[in-house]
């Protein structure tokens, strides 16, 4: 058989989770860590990161909003999937999906932008007419109450949200990360460090998404970055990468080290199959590397604009590191056989349903929504809004 | 008149959406049971199967009768029983040469070994029904379950087609039936035990190999097989609570 090495139970031939539940971790690990970088200025009051605030609420709101989607596409009867939260069963790690994804929707992300914004969609929708009066409005759920009594309110409320908000976007993605720690049949996936392992990986992949988004549309705006925001952030995206890493070779070197009976096998595996995305795309195109740059940056004083560069080139870098990361759980978890004697392949199709092309698509799509996000709800304040007229 | 409209609308309104909410109730609650059969009580039994590795002969028979029994997909890679061969060093016990050409469907071809040091021998596989399944426990709906008799079955009207119990099962029991896009798995002919049947890979084994056990039934021969035999389960560490029992399991198998 195409693609099968060695033996395999005839019931594996077929890989069951494709390129489409990868997306799912990149995704809802791209909202945590947005989320948690937001939280940085608002509950620890760190003023370098400000710019970033509103931004990074959005960007969490535009992945949080496509995170179903993917795993939508890929049930085999997706029209049964209310069933998830009509007749949950709770035994089911995969059931909580549905309630951790709506409290974080509902009560976290949404209520704490729209008590953020609240004043402004006011403001707009007194100042606006038809049909963007009817939206305002809507949005301000008709109640234009912004005396600063309500405004004080709001800023308590959406404090406290924040504060509930971190251990919420820590549950949402550990829980993804337990979604596969759980499954002891599968010795790639687990391990109790997976919840863990899974929740600094996400926050390192939102803190780069943030700060290139952020360089990206300062770009658009012609407004000039700003750098101690951009290296404060670089500085943490450093710090959460050196632990993410630290607890990634901690499970490869106890792995290596305890040499259990699946050792053999994934070990080959990792050799084989997955030695382009593991070891090349992985550890060192997408974290060796970028780590030692944003080290570099941490020991050495660079100009602006190098300093510029070198965090976007890290950045982005990190970006493939981590998708590589979910690529080889997801993947490299069903490309052995439990039987530890063989090994079977994944060709990723591309215009069908779990295909490429709508991974691509779920992909841009956040980035659409990102873009009617910052029409209806702007991140930047008014001045800065003036400097980029007079730029 | 006002009054009287709105209390009627009111009842009406209370009828149908209490009446509705009992509708769909009720259709979870029968969601979870098996097909009812007459003169069966569940609670009287607790199925399992018994297989003795050295009277198999790798003929395929159960592969082939189960296939048609359970209208399984003719596919090379969807079984709901299979049978693998092993050959195996007995110093490189952990390293055996295992082959399951269509599952055995076709019987094996004869192969063969010079090395009189090596052990050739053939193992049938199906669901092990477990106690402690690790695929119910992780079916986000219940639609895998545990029947009042120890059966491991799907319902297919309920099943989303997920695919977390196929990562789940530790023994590569379960795949995708791509005419339902729901899990299919053996359901240790259902449809025949509770009507008092034994199984269709049971009933046309030639040798004996394969039979089913009822564990609560006091005079079944299991008692005496699990008592005077070497049995093990597959996969003992993963403590799923198997209830499949092998006499002559080699070390090697996995």
């Amino acid at each position: 058989m195409q693609g099968v090495e060695g033996f395999i139970y005839p019931n594996e031939l077929e890989l069951q989770w494709s390129v489409l539940i990868v997306l799912y971790p990149f995704i809802t690990g791209l909202v945590a860590g947005a989320f948690i970088l937001a939280s940085l200025e608002r509950v620890f009051n760190v003023q370098a990161v400000k710019p970033t605030y509103r931004l990074a609420l959005l960007t969490a709101l535009a992945f949080l909003i496509v995170a179903p989607l993917p795993l939508q596409l890929h049930l085999g009867h997706p029209e049964r999937s209310v069933e998830m939260y009509l007749t949950p069963q709770p035994n089911s790690a995969m059931a909580m999906f549905g309630f951790v994804y709506l409290w974080y929707l509902m009560v976290v992300l949404v209520l704490e932008i729209w008590l953020d914004y609240r004043k402004e969609i006011v403001l707009t929708w007194q100042k606006s007419t038809g049909l963007m009066k009817l939206l305002y409005g809507a949005m301000a759920l008709w109640s234009d109450n912004i005396s600063p009594r309500a405004l004080d309110r709001d800023d308590r409320i959406g404090r406290a949200l924040t504060v509930i908000g971190i251990p919420s976007a820590f549950m949402l993605h550990g829980y993804v990360g337990f979604i596969f720690g759980s499954i002891k049949a599968n010795p790639w996936w687990s391990t109790p460090l997976m919840p863990i392992v899974f929740l600094f990986s996400a926050i390192v992949s939102g803190i780069a998404a943030v700060m290139i988004l952020y360089f990206v549309t300062c770009w658009f705006r012609k407004v000039v970055v700003d750098m101690a925001c951009v290296d404060t952030i670089a500085t943490y995206l450093f710090y959460a990468f050196v632990v993410d890493f630290s607890l990634e070779m901690l499970d490869l070197i106890h792995r290596l080290y305890e040499s259990d009976e699946s050792f053999r096998a994934l070990d080959f595996m990792v050799k084989t199959r997955l030695f382009t995305s593991q070891i090349v795309l992985q550890i060192i195109v997408g974290t060796i590397v970028p780590l030692a740059m944003l080290g570099l940056t941490q020991l050495v004083r660079f100009r602006e604009p190098v300093r510029r560069v070198i965090y976007l080139v890290a950045g982005c870098l990190t970006m493939v590191g981590i998708f590589a990361m979910r690529w080889n759980v997801v993947i490299g978890g069903q490309l052995f056989s439990k039987s530890f004697l063989g090994y079977t392949g994944y060709k990723m199709e591309f215009a069908t349903r779990e295909g490429l092309l709508p991974a691509i698509l779920l992909m841009i799509l956040p980035f659409v929504i990102l873009w009617v996000l910052i029409r209806l709800l702007p991140p930047w304040g008014h001045e800065e809004k003036t400097a980029a007229r007079h730029a | 008149m006002n009054q009287d409209r709105r209390s009627f609308l009111g009842s009406t309104g209370t009828l149908l959406v209490l009446t509705a909410s009992a509708a769909i109730a009720w259709e979870h609650v029968l969601a979870g049971t098996p097909e009812e059969a007459p003169n069966y009580t569940a609670t009287d039994h607790w199925w399992g199967m018994s297989i003795d590795i050295e009277k198999c002969i790798g003929c395929g028979t159960c592969v082939r009768a189960c296939k048609t029994e359970n209208d399984v997909p003719r596919e090379d890679f969807m079984f709901r029983t299979w049978v693998e061969r092993y050959v195996v060093d007995p110093a490189e016990y952990e390293h055996p040469k295992v082959s399951s050409p269509n599952g055995g469907y076709d019987g094996f071809h004869e192969q063969e070994v010079k090395d009189p040091n090596l052990k050739v021998f053939f193992v049938p596989k199906l669901c092990n029904h477990c106690a402690h399944s690790p695929c119910v426990q992780v079916c986000p709906v219940g639609a895998t379950f545990e029947s009042q008799d120890g059966v491991v079955l799907v319902d297919r009207k309920y099943c989303l087609g997920c695919r977390y119990c196929v990562q789940a099962c530790p023994y590569g029991c379960r795949f995708i039936d791509p005419r339902t896009e729901t899990v299919d798995k053996c359901s240790l002919c259902y449809h025949r035990i509770t009507k008092g049947l034994t199984t269709a890979c049971c009933e046309t084994c030639p040798t004996g190999t394969r039979v089913l056990a009822d564990l609560k039934n006091p005079k079944d021969p299991i008692h005496a097989f699990l008592r005077d035999h070497k049995v093990q389960v597959l996969k003992p560490q993963m403590a799923t609570g198997s209830k499949v029992f092998y006499n002559g399991l080699d070390g090697s198998v996995r």
